[in-house]
């Protein structure tokens, strides 16, 4: 049936593809359209023809808000530990930071372990806690003791202004990469992948969402697997064959085994490390994953299982850097006019893809292309979903309603709500084209370091925590945030085109994530009503829920 | 109901054993981790030369390469002592606490 289904797309796409509409050149500065690659696109309407199966027989038991928001809570430890992978790890694993050691090395290599560190503190100090305290959104357990509708709504803002900018940056890339890999032009490619989110999330919820992150945290772990195996194939099996290739063809030489200049100055990387790493703590849709499964075993387990893949895949990448320096690098095709070491062929974020091209021929480069836009989808549709629950589930319910609204009434809001994120999804993506989105993900990840990490981990940890400490110090977090990143070169210089920077550093993290936890405790400190009191108190009963899920949400419950 | 066993659970001495075990293992794990990496960076920042000599002699591979790899599959090892050790004892110890207190 699919062959059949895909086989008849195809030809659309085919008959598509000699319209005028589809052949019209697109201006899209440094991203030149590529030809249309029937390899890839079929590979992927496959992809595509399989997640919309999977979403019809997830709509099918998405019955509740439970369903909706936390698949019933019926997702396994191992399951989730895969769909968690498939969350996190977005295009710009595969493609940014295997192009980064292609170009800079080790620094490259450094810069891919801060993106993991992350999960070890997560497993320790978070998974079983929002298992045991959480149900739908993260805001569940900022308002456990605290006010429910100031925290609520503060939460959302939250959670809705890391998925705003992580949103962006993901449909940029996403047009770009079509664009370059499939052929088609940006706005279609923004148009498709928006609505196909719009699709998994509004009828499938979290069941199909879990489902696309699991494939394709499958189909990525695969490709990168077999691409390594055969990477690996042209140096005899030896890492050091390889660098000694790699090591003669790069232009700076023996320095790519070392660190460089990039993250030389220590307050930037200790800046950019404190952004990724807790931030990744405080991204909104990571943290709903842990609201899938039945218990906090199951939680401890699949993060396990998430970090082992995920390391393993960034270990992977950095040797695919590597091997690429050694075989993309030095072949005239994969540079304009066969000019090495100038301009690559398709911009910087193509290094893997020529890699694929050179040891699997066209249909590597296909296979690869498809899993680089499965990827977009599973994180986007992640993404969607969080925005709807922070919508929904904290603003309608927790906010408007006051917690009265029945649950029909809540998914209608939800999945309007869905609606909504994917309209403004499209149109943020067709508004930001061509703009340089770095910066975006810079603030995705301070605003989630600065503003939902503090909150999140005293209101779980500590006693002391009071709503106007978390307001004061969350809204702090979120100001310096954006400030400083508005003030940093990537916007004041390279956007705004002053000449220096007045805030030195690209990434604000050390300085607005202190700022947010110092404001948070001291404000906290300096409230003395009668309702801080029985926050304090409220406290006790919220810590043995927390060590030992007695009374958590029963999200199987129907 | 919750509200009476969760005073319950509380004046079982065995639930301070096990908050108090686990919260410091927890946090000794994440002092490890977190040591290992920034102990890592600042190595990076202040004395890159040492990452830079070759993992043998004459050897292009660089002491960086394990040392980073090091990081990524110690901390991951770790994470697995921590569930597994979450999951057997201190669930086994959790269940009895919870069983007491109905």
């Amino acid at each position: 049936m699919w062959t059949n289904l895909a086989r008849g797309a195809l030809v659309l796409l085919a008959t598509l593809a000699t319209t005028p509409a589809f052949c019209a050149p697109a201006a899209t500065g440094p991203v030149e359209q590529q030809p249309l690659n029937i390899i890839a696109i079929a590979m992927f309407v496959v992809f595509v023809a399989a997640t919309l199966g999977i979403t019809y027989w997830a709509a099918r038991r998405t019955r509740s808000a439970a369903d909706f928001y936390a698949a019933g809570g019926a997702i396994s430890g191992t399951q989730n530990g895969f769909a968690i992978a498939g969350d996190y790890m977005s295009a710009a694993t595969l493609l940014g930071l295997s192009s980064l050691v292609f170009s800079k090395g080790f620094d490259g290599f450094i810069y891919t372990i801060g993106f993991f560190v992350g999960w070890p503190i997560i497993t320790f100090l978070m998974a079983e806690r929002l298992r045991n305290l959480g149900k739908y959104t993260f805001a569940d357990i900022a308002a456990y003791r605290l006010e429910k509708t100031p925290m609520r709504t503060f939460a959302a803002i939250g959670s809705l202004t890391v998925v705003c900018f992580y949103l962006i940056v993901q449909m940029v890339g996403a047009g770009q990469l079509i664009q370059l890999l499939f052929g088609l032009p940006y706005n279609y490619a923004v148009v498709l992948v928006g609505l196909l989110m719009m699709v998994y999330v509004m009828f499938g919820g979290m069941i199909a969402t879990t489902w696309v992150q699991i494939i394709k945290a499958c189909l990525m772990l695969g490709g990168g697997t077999i691409l390594l195996l055969l990477a690996l194939a042209q140096f005899g099996f030896s890492l050091e064959t390889m660098a000694q290739k790699a090591v003669a063809v790069h232009k700076d030489g023996i320095k790519i085994m070392g660190p460089g200049t990039m993250l030389s100055d220590p307050v930037t990387a200790v800046s950019l490390s404190l952004g990724i790493v807790f931030g990744s703590a405080g991204l909104p849709h990571i943290m709903m994953r842990f609201f899938t499964v039945p218990n906090a075993r199951e939680a401890r387990k699949s993060v396990f299982v998430a970090t082992g893949l995920i390391g393993y895949f960034f270990l992977v990448v950095c040797v695919l850097g590597l091997a690429a320096i050694s075989i993309v690098a030095a072949d005239p095709q994969y540079w304009v006019d066969g000019k090495i070491g100038e301009k690559i062929v398709g911009g910087g974020n193509m290094p893997v893809m020529h890699l694929a091209k050179a040891l699997g021929g066209d249909v590597l480069l296909g296979f690869l292309s498809a899993v680089a836009f499965a990827t977009i989808l599973a994180v986007v549709a992640g993404l969607a979903l969080a925005g709807a629950s922070a919508i929904a589930h904290d603003l309608y319910v927790g906010v408007i309603a006051q917690g009265s609204a029945n649950e029909k009434t809540e998914m209608t809001v939800s999945r309007v709500a869905t609606v909504g994120m994917g309209i403004a999804a499209i149109v943020l993506g067709i508004a930001f084209k061509d703009q340089n989105v770095a910066f975006l993900v810079a603030l995705a990840f301070g605003v989630a370091a600065s503003v939902n990490f503090p909150v999140l981990i005293l209101s779980m940890y500590w006693k002391g925590l009071t709503t106007s400490g978390a307001l004061a110090g969350g809204l702090t977090g979120l100001v310096a945030a954006v400030t400083l990143v508005v003030l940093s070169p990537a916007v004041w210089v390279k956007i705004l085109g002053n000449a220096t920077a007045i805030f030195p550093y690209d990434h604000p993290a050390l300085f607005s994530m202190t700022l947010a936890f110092l404001v948070t405790v001291i404000a906290s400190k300096l409230d003395v009503s009668a309702r801080s009191k029985s926050e304090h108190e409220a406290f006790a009963d919220q810590y043995v829920r927390a060590q030992t899920g007695v009374g958590a949400a029963d999200a199987a419950a129907h | 109901m919750s509200q009476e066993m969760y005073r319950k659970i509380r004046s079982n001495p065995k639930f301070a054993v096990l908050a108090s075990d686990r919260s410091r293992f927890a946090w000794g794990l994440t002092a490890i981790v977190l040591a290992a990496y920034y102990a890592f960076m600042m190595v990076v920042a202040f004395a890159p030369d040492l990452l830079r000599s070759p993992l043998w002699p004459g050897a292009t591979l660089s002491v960086g390469v394990p040392f980073g790899a090091a990081i990524i599959v110690g901390s991951w090892l770790l994470t697995g002592l921590y569930v597994r050790r979450a999951n057997r004892t201190y669930e086994t110890l959790n269940e009895e606490i919870i069983k007491e207190a109905r």
